[in-house]
């Protein structure tokens, strides 16, 4: 990633523009295509503009008769903020045409790049809004946590963008794998759990849950109130990613990908 | 190398633990430096600190990650020993005038209620011979200049060891997921790092048995009551006057160390030539440079 800060949050795409965007956006999420970052185009393009350009794919999917299963956290790490410029995480959708089982066979022949990261998931029991969402109200709204594996495709050449275009990208969202073990959140310490990823039977990056923002149900909270700031919430049912404990790793065919998670279990699929 | 230069080299590295100072490396003066050789010099080191009082309690497992072991060019972790002046308990404040240019790592360590004696020790006898485990920290030092280290250096001077902590909460590896659990480490209240078990040799209880097997090769048994220090699971953190960590493993408890004072020399500002050690977790290709 690269990119400079971007300190305005004014709409200044037209309502035009942002259809024009969302057009574009789809077309390579759909038919697996890289295309230039958006802000080559309009480099005054702010956050609010990329999530303006986010919702109207939001839309489009949904029309389409996609459903809308849950959120996404992304930017979650203090070192992806920083390198962004921004103090909060970015949030993206996840439809069920995203949905992979665990232990399947997933094609990478509708991604352009893909990569893999180990995130902790929440399934909600109630709903959340926004703003004031703590980290509290995100354990006391949890039905159960499991573990997951998000596959995020950049649609972005050479995985290169900023913050404006990755929003309006849905947050490199892709495909993700839910499975592993369902917990309740008072039997766990969601700071200390221990992650492995394993590529082809070697292990290829490694942490612990804390490095999402200190606390994974922090990450929610902060999804919540960007929500509330679109003027939505989180509906019980929802399925959340916190963001990667790891980073991101790039898979090919034929490489089979494991995450073992503390108490947690593990997450295998492989791709083809 | 003969005799007379093992005893020269251990003998200027103690008078550098006590002077608290630092030499060059040993392999940029001794090129046909062994590990064997550097192992015998660490011997001698340890046994002027024990002419002068001190008692082993036990041994310290290094460069047990994989990034670690390929930037040092190795494949195998490395050992030093854990001396009674090394100690300190949970709670005290750790002196920095007593040290050089420390760094702290946090690591898993096992105390040890039956002997274990190698070779043909496995990761299941160590979990068998283990009286309990409990979070710690490890202050590494290192008394050769800018820790500008090679294998043999490291080696040579006891495997960068300086002073340890071990933490109160005592698990049982029999209902803790030593593998998998994770390792968080805070700095004055913030997230610094974060690791697992598994970075350690794929198990902690790996790094033990290794080691249990190479000591018994040199007919050292582990003894009941010592205390190993199986390998970091963090990034190396200098630290300075009034910092405080905290390492937390994920189903045990968290080890919590202050520091006063001012070591000898400050960490550089900028890693040496070579680039500073990588953190056991960073796997990525671009960490993998083999030196040498």
């Amino acid at each position: 990633m690269s990119g400079e800060a971007i300190q305005s949050n004014e709409l200044t795409l037209s309502r035009e523009d942002i259809v024009r965007l969302s057009e574009r956006v789809e077309g390579a999420q759909t038919r697996a295509y890289a295309i230039p970052k958006l802000t080559d185009e309009y480099p005054a393009m702010t956050i609010a503009d990329g999530y303006a350009v986010q919702t109207e794919l939001r839309r489009r999917y949904l029309a389409a008769g996609h459903r809308l299963v849950g959120w996404k956290a992304g930017l979650t790490s203090k070192a992806k903020m920083q390198q962004m410029g921004v103090n909060v995480p970015s949030i993206g959708f996840l439809t069920d045409r995203m949905a992979r089982p665990e232990n399947s066979a997933i094609s990478t022949a509708d991604l352009v790049h893909p990569r893999v990261e180990c995130e902790v998931a929440f399934v909600m029991k109630k709903d959340l809004h926004g703003p004031g969402c703590t980290r509290e109200d995100v354990l006391d709204a949890t039905d159960y946590v499991l573990p997951a594996v998000e596959i995020i495709d950049s649609r972005f050449s050479g995985f290169k963008f900023d913050l404006a275009s990755v929003i309006a990208d849905n947050g490199s969202s892709a495909r993700f794998v839910g499975g592993g073990r369902a917990r309740y959140v008072e039997e766990l310490d969601l700071r200390t759990l221990g992650v492995v990823m394993e590529k082809n039977g070697e292990m290829v990056a490694m942490g612990a849950s804390a490095a999402v923002l200190g606390h994974p149900a922090e990450a929610i909270a902060m999804l919540v109130n960007i929500l509330a700031d679109m003027g939505e919430h989180l509906p019980a049912g929802s399925f959340v990613m916190s963001g990667g404990i790891t980073e991101a790793i790039p898979v090919k065919p034929g490489d089979s990908v494991i995450a073992r998670f503390q108490e947690l279990g593990s997450v295998s699929m492989r791709f083809v | 190398m003969n005799e007379e230069k093992i005893r020269q080299y251990g003998d200027e590295l103690y008078e550098c633990f006590v002077a608290r100072k630092t030499v060059p490396p040993l392999l940029e003066r001794e090129p046909d430096i062994t590990l064997d050789d550097a192992y015998r010099i660490q011997l001698r080191f340890i046994e002027r600190r024990v002419q002068a009082g001190e008692r082993i309690v036990g041994k310290k497992i290094g460069v047990t990650s994989k990034p670690v072991q390929d930037f040092l060019g190795v494949f195998r972790p490395d050992f030093g020993q854990l001396t009674s002046g090394m100690v300190y308990q949970e709670g005290d404040i750790i002196d920095l005038g007593t040290l050089i240019q420390p760094k702290a790592e946090a690591e898993l360590a096992f105390v040890l209620k039956h002997d274990l004696k190698g070779p043909g020790v496995t990761a299941m006898d160590v979990i068998r011979a283990t009286d309990y485990v409990v979070p710690c920290f490890e202050i590494v030092d290192s008394r050769i200049n800018d820790w500008k280290i090679r294998i043999q250096d490291t080696v040579a001077d006891n495997a960068s060891c300086g002073v340890y902590v071990l933490g109160k909460t005592k698990g049982d590896p029999r209902k803790l997921d030593i593998t998998l659990a994770g390792m968080v480490l805070e700095k004055n209240g913030e997230v610094h790092s974060t690791g697992v078990g598994a970075a350690v040799q794929g198990s902690p209880a790996n790094a033990v048995a290794w080691l249990a097997n190479t000591l018994g090769e040199l007919g050292i048994p582990f003894k009941a009551g010592e205390v190993i220090l199986s390998g970091s699971q963090s990034a190396l953190v200098p630290v300075v006057d009034g910092d405080e960590l905290v390492c937390t493993v994920g189903g045990l408890g968290s080890c919590r160390v202050k520091f006063s004072g001012r070591s000898a020399v400050s960490a550089p500002a900028r890693p040496p030539e070579g680039g500073a050690l990588p953190p056991p977790g960073r796997m990525s290709r671009s960490d993998r440079r083999v030196v040498q």
